[in-house]
């Protein structure tokens, strides 16, 4: 692999441990950054209101992500569709730090996800199982993250992607040499990916928690669960007091095994998000990309 | 310090070097502890900054340095054992006597991997991320690394700071070099 591939890689290394929280102006990226967020997602509307709104939702504001750029020291994020590379490269000419190339958007290729490797800014991809995150990868993802339920405030999504990615990589770790062959067959991945795999027993990327993280105990959860840090979208700025729990979730992140603490940090949060139950919605965004 | 970042490289650095160490991630877990020395790993220096505080770290962190404590900093750790940041009204730990740039190679697309000499050392690899570098040094302290004219590493006494991440590359020789500190 190249070196801006390397590089790309280790700056999603210096994100672990932290929370990446989803901002659509330059006041609430300062009330992220000002709560601990180790990096913003810059997007017109969050997950919830594209939810809300239906029709098809697209790449931010070119001007809007600068002006966050430049509200905020730390990395900035935002999102592009699926499939759609000039998005992309239109991020990448405004020198963004990370693309998400994300389900939450309405996808703009059905077949194809963007060839990563042809970009020098990093990518980071949602996956539900491991097949995905590794086909990702293959295509030149340097992080990745559950896809979960976005804009609904339901864990139970992002807890079903992130222990069947777990199970998967245990799965792989217990097979004989062998047997990877067939493995990388029914994963319809690249052998020497899954002969990582195999060998490391993790991914070759970070892996980040996202989709419905709406409480420190949501995150708390996700980070037991083998999470290396987490994206929370609609959960701060649909919630009562954002900066007070998005402060709340920075610090759980960080001590997440600590229960009294967590205890602590989850009083007087005020009102979280309203969420929806995965029964009731008609759009699985998950479901987008495979 | 492993309250947020690049933390677990370092650890895995001093398990290759034979050195025991062991996650801070609150105050308890300082308290009584003996320390030969402390590294601040590189992530995000605002979010860490914050979380020293906010976690009661701060103070028995700093009374530790005070009192002769090694303590190596990389990246964001560089920043906040600095004594001044030009592009950012916070202050953290003030530890050693230099003025240091946030962010002073420009964002992702000028982060850059690169080989050269460290003093006493030799050439050794270089992986800088959203670094900083160091505007100002005072006397007294050491400089020990440049890059694009910009200094990169620098020591005081025993408080090691660098603007790249030897935790990130196969070479030990940087921390092989704190060690030789503690």
């Amino acid at each position: 692999m190249n070196n801006r591939y390397e590089l790309n890689k280790n700056l999603a290394q210096m994100l672990k441990g932290g929370v990446i929280m989803d901002v659509t102006t330059p006041e609430q990226a300062r009330i992220a950054e000002k709560a601990g967020a180790c990096a913003v997602m810059a997007l017109e509307r969050i997950p919830a209101d594209i939810r809300a709104a239906g029709g098809v939702s697209r790449m931010s504001d070119p001007k809007m992500i600068r002006e966050i750029q430049e509200a905020v020291s730390i990395p900035v994020m935002a999102k592009v569709r699926i499939g759609h590379f000039t998005e992309a490269q239109i991020l990448q000419a405004v020198e963004i730090d990370y693309i998400d190339e994300s389900e939450v958007l309405s996808p703009a290729d059905d077949k194809y996800h963007i060839d990563k490797t042809k970009f020098n800014v990093p990518f980071v991809c949602g996956a539900k199982d491991l097949g995905e995150a590794l086909r990702r990868i293959a295509e030149g993802a340097s992080m990745i993250r559950t896809k979960g339920e976005p804009g609904t405030g339901d864990i139970v999504q992002a807890v079903r992607h992130m222990r069947r990615i777990s199970q998967e990589i245990r799965k792989l770790q217990n097979q004989r040499d062998d047997e990877l062959f067939h493995a990388a067959k029914d994963l319809q991945v690249p052998y020497d990916l899954v002969q990582y795999v195999h060998d490391q027993g993790k991914l070759p990327v970070v892996n980040f928690a996202a989709g419905g993280v709406a409480t420190p105990a949501d995150a708390a959860l996700m980070m037991q669960l083998g999470a290396e840090g987490v994206f929370v979208g609609s959960g701060i700025f649909k919630s009562g007091n954002p900066a007070r729990r998005a402060e709340a979730i920075v610090k759980a992140v960080t001590n997440f095994k600590d229960a009294k603490l967590l205890a602590s940090l989850s009083e007087d949060l005020g009102e979280a998000m309203v969420g929806i139950n995965e029964q009731e919605i008609a759009l699985l965004m998950a479901e987008r990309g495979q | 310090m492993a309250l947020q970042g690049g933390f677990i490289e370092h650890i895995h650095a001093l398990d290759r070097l034979g050195i025991p160490s062991f996650e801070i991630r609150q105050k308890a877990d300082l308290e009584n502890k003996p320390l030969d020395g402390l590294i601040l790993p590189g992530g995000e220096s605002t979010t860490i900054g914050k979380l020293l505080r906010e976690l009661d770290l701060f103070e028995p962190l700093r009374q530790r340095i005070q009192k002769g404590t090694p303590v190596f900093g990389t990246c964001a750790g560089l920043i906040l054992l600095s004594k001044e940041i030009a592009n950012d009204s916070n202050q953290y730990l003030s530890a050693i006597d230099i003025t240091a740039q946030r962010n002073a190679f420009g964002r992702q697309l000028g982060s850059f991997h690169t080989i050269a000499p460290f003093a006493g050392v030799g050439e050794i690899p270089m992986t800088f991320i959203r670094a900083p570098f160091i505007a100002k040094a005072a006397e007294g302290v050491e400089i020990l690394a440049e890059v694009q004219n910009r200094v990169v590493a620098a020591r005081q006494g025993s408080i090691l700071v660098t603007a790249f991440h030897p935790e990130l590359t196969e070479d030990l020789s940087v921390h092989q070099y704190f060690l030789d500190l503690c």
